[in-house]
């Protein structure tokens, strides 16, 4: 049974995309295929001019760090600082050596602390463990650590399933706000629809592995969540 | 119309008893029984012995001080100590990569097949066995005790230490590797911050298993105090056996302090 | 009115290190007596060359010589001297096990209070598990006579410190709530103990006898090297003799064993823990 089917899309360098459907549906599968965490058997996708289910060992690294993801459960390294976290995202720009001493060039340090504040959380944040951070903050390390990859386009796989409505929304807002600043895309797995609506450019629907709404969140009616999700009852 | 009881109870027990574990206590009985009587342990012989015991320890005290008894067991003692130190050092070193070798989510099938079998062969044999073979091998000394401490050590915290890899939470590791990082790195970033504090905790606890089988490796040719010891246990200088277990005792708590200190260090 | 100044003010640079002064310097200090510990070691260990520059002919030399095994030698010699290490083992193991519970709670401190009677229960771990299982049959030896009895007791005598080192634990991570409970009811203190404290120690109490015991087994069969029973003396007389396909053969069995004895435990600590 192929979890996705007939999957063509475009999406454009600019803007948030959202991703809806209901559990199962292969919103989750659809994000990790294009970095590869999921490895897709067959099609082709294309990545700043290179088709990214072609590339293979260092072709591939470079690749994935172009691109930076944020997922539902933080994927933080517990047993690490905030800011080792977020230097995380220069690993493919830093040797070994420099990793285990954890003697990262200054500019790249500057850039981290940088971040670490601009998602939100002041600097004392820095040297504290990441498993003693609250679930908001920890995506917000998580955030922080994709961008400092300096990534052409961010995927984010339910960066909001984890945490309380109000988390969600600042967390949804913050990676709006940053990515647009940066002007890089992102690409949103999320199954909170009022979300996606609020801060979406592009909604793409999705129901049994393929794509059945692709349009502006304005467009998005009762109907078409109908056919995304199927039965009446949650729509209330 | 008489009134029909909504519901009828039997008579219930509270406390059903547990056949299966009166069974097993009752074999484990009949075991004991006819295993003593196979050994040809009787009470009499346990008794007789006991009144040996009184003898026996009598002749260990008090513990013998004298200078030159001293000075040999104190280069004994010295001896176990860095046979200790060397075989849990070199083998930690190497219990890293043949435990991450051995670790079925990081490395190869093949490889981690093999790791495993290595270290399965490794723990099989007591380290005074193998003492004895690299006795034959390379000769009185303590070269044979490092060396056959280094393999007990390479199949314990190897083994503990892909067990403990094995358990590592994937997520992370799952997460480094998305950054574009290498190999390398993400074992540096990844694994190792989950792991560490674990293996030196292993690291340690095998430094104390090493310093106890450093003293009695010597009893079969692998230096350190084993030697003194059996040679005084030989004569019936059991006073000087009393003291040596003594001295022994004493290093081991010694090292189990400072055990506890190391393993907060890296806490 | 603040002046600020017109050109743009560069972030002062942000250094991070990952220890405190005091962390690095605690874990140098540790590095440094590892080095120093095995140089120390290196120096005084008398290595002499001519034996090492031997040891892969004298190593290959014991291979040829225990290949191939004295098949014959099994029936007479081994097959009694397992079945003996065997029981060695598990009385041994069984006798740790009722001398250590009582002592695992007059070392817990939940249970037991008072700070000399944990201190003088922890002395006894720590002195069992100090002195070899083969240091422990030398003495029992002596006392008892060759034989399996005092192998038995030198089984026990080691395994009193690692089981009750781990069940004494155990119990001091007991939750306090059923105990209260119990106490708060006016239980007799025998009831508290089964019924607050080991419904809630006992998953470690199978753990721990089914790890030593596995160990046991191991220990048991080098135990007969210096009188006390077991596989172990067949071994003995065989090195004396320097009969080395013997050894071999011996070798081979007790590997055989072990390796049955870990499936077993393991299979048995899979059903365990459900």
């Amino acid at each position: 049974m192929p979890v996705l089917r007939d999957i063509s899309l475009d999406i454009g360098s600019q803007g948030l995309t959202a991703v809806i459907g209901p559990s199962g549906t292969g919103k989750s599968t659809l994000i990790r295929c294009i970095n590869r965490l999921v490895e897709p058997s067959s099609g082709e996708i294309w990545f700043e001019g290179r088709d990214l289910t072609q590339l293979k060992g260092l072709a591939l690294r470079q690749a994935r760090a172009r691109i930076g993801m944020v997922f539902q459960e933080y994927n933080l390294v517990e047993r690490l600082t905030v800011i080792e976290n977020v230097l995380c995202g220069t690993l493919s720009r830093v040797s070994p050596w420099r990793a285990f001493m954890r003697r990262f060039p200054q500019p790249m340090v500057n850039r981290a602390f940088e971040l670490i504040e601009a998602v939100g959380l002041d600097e004392g944040f820095a040297r504290r463990r990441a498993d003693q951070l609250s679930g908001g903050q920890r995506q917000r390390v998580g955030i922080a650590r994709a961008l400092m990859q300096s990534p052409g386009l961010v995927l984010a796989d339910e960066p909001t399933s984890s945490l309380d409505p109000k988390t969600s929304v600042e967390v949804m807002d913050l990676m709006a706000r940053l990515a647009a600043g940066q002007g890089v895309p992102i690409i949103v797995n999320i199954h909170n629809v009022e979300l996606a609506r609020r801060y979406a450019h592009r909604i793409i629907g999705m129901s049994k592995g393929e794509v059945v709404f692709d349009g502006a969140p304005e467009q998005l009616t009762d109907a078409d969540l109908r056919t995304i999700y199927g039965g009446e009852d949650w729509l209330g | 119309m008489s009134a029909q009881p909504a519901l009828k109870m039997a008579p219930h027990q509270a406390f059903v008893p547990n056949w299966g574990a009166r069974l097993a206590w009752a074999a484990l009985a009949v075991y004991v029984i006819y295993a003593t009587g196979t050994l040809e342990i009787s009470l009499e012989r346990v008794w007789r012995g006991l009144d040996n015991a009184g003898r026996f320890l009598g002749r260990m005290f008090p513990p013998n001080t004298e200078a030159d008894k001293l000075e040999l067991i104190r280069s004994g003692i010295v001896e176990s100590l860095q046979i200790a130190v060397l075989a849990t050092v070199i083998g930690v070193m190497l219990s890293l990569p043949l435990g991450l070798a051995a670790a079925r989510n990081l490395s190869t099938p093949t490889l981690s097949w093999a790791a495993r079998a290595l270290i399965a062969v490794l723990r099989s044999f007591h380290p005074v066995i193998v003492a004895i073979l690299f006795v034959k091998a390379v000769g009185f000394g303590a070269l044979a005790g490092v060396l056959a401490l280094i393999v007990s050590t390479l199949g314990f915290v190897g083994k503990l230490f892909a067990e403990v890899v094995e358990e590592m939470n994937p997520k992370q590791v799952e997460a480094v590797r998305a950054t574009g990082a290498g190999f390398l790195n993400v074992l540096i970033m990844g694994v190792m911050p989950q792991v560490f504090a674990r293996f030196i905790g292993l690291s340690v606890y095998q430094f104390d298993s090493n310093l106890r089988n450093s003293t009695m490796v010597g009893i079969v040719g692998g230096g350190g105090i084993g030697a003194p010891l059996f040679t005084a246990y030989q004569r019936f200088d059991y006073d000087v056996v009393f003291t040596i277990l003594i001295i022994i005792i004493a290093l081991i708590l010694l090292c189990e302090v400072f055990s506890a200190q190391v393993r907060k260090v890296f806490q | 009115m603040k002046d600020l100044t017109p050109q743009a003010q560069a972030p002062a640079p942000r250094t991070w290190v990952r220890f405190t002064p005091l962390e690095r310097a605690l874990r140098s200090i540790f590095y440094l007596i590892c080095i120093a510990a095995v140089v120390w070691s290196l120096r005084t260990i008398e290595v002499i060359p001519e034996f090492l520059h031997d040891a892969p002919e004298q190593t290959a030399d014991l291979f040829r010589r225990m290949w191939p095994f004295d098949w014959g030698f099994y029936p007479e010699a081994i097959h009694h001297a397992l079945i003996e290490t065997f029981h060695i083992a598990t009385l041994g193991t069984l006798l740790a096990l009722i001398m250590a519970v009582p002592l695992s709670f007059l070392a817990a401190r939940n249970f037991t209070p008072q700070p000399i009677l944990n201190a003088i229960a922890q002395f006894i771990f720590v002195s069992s598990r100090s002195v070899n299982s083969l240091i422990w049959a030398l003495l029992f030896v002596a006392i008892f006579g060759p034989g399996a009895l005092a192998g038995v007791m030198s089984i026990a005598f080691r395994s009193i410190g690692f089981v009750g080192k781990i069940f004494s634990e155990a119990l001091e991570e007991v939750s306090r709530g059923p105990v209260e409970a119990l106490t708060a009811a006016g239980a007799p203190r025998s009831m508290i103990i089964v019924k607050g404290y080991w419904p809630q120690a006992e998953p470690a109490f199978w753990s721990v006898a089914l790890l030593r015991w596995d160990i046991n087994i191991r220990e048991s069969a080098v135990l007969g090297l210096v009188g006390a029973g077991g596989i172990g003396v067949a071994l003995d007389a065989a090195l004396n003799n320097l009969y080395w396909d013997q050894v071999g053969l011996i070798l081979a069995v007790i590997f055989v064993v072990v390796m049955l004895t870990e499936v077993v435990t393991s299979a048995i600590r899979g059903r365990i823990i459900h």
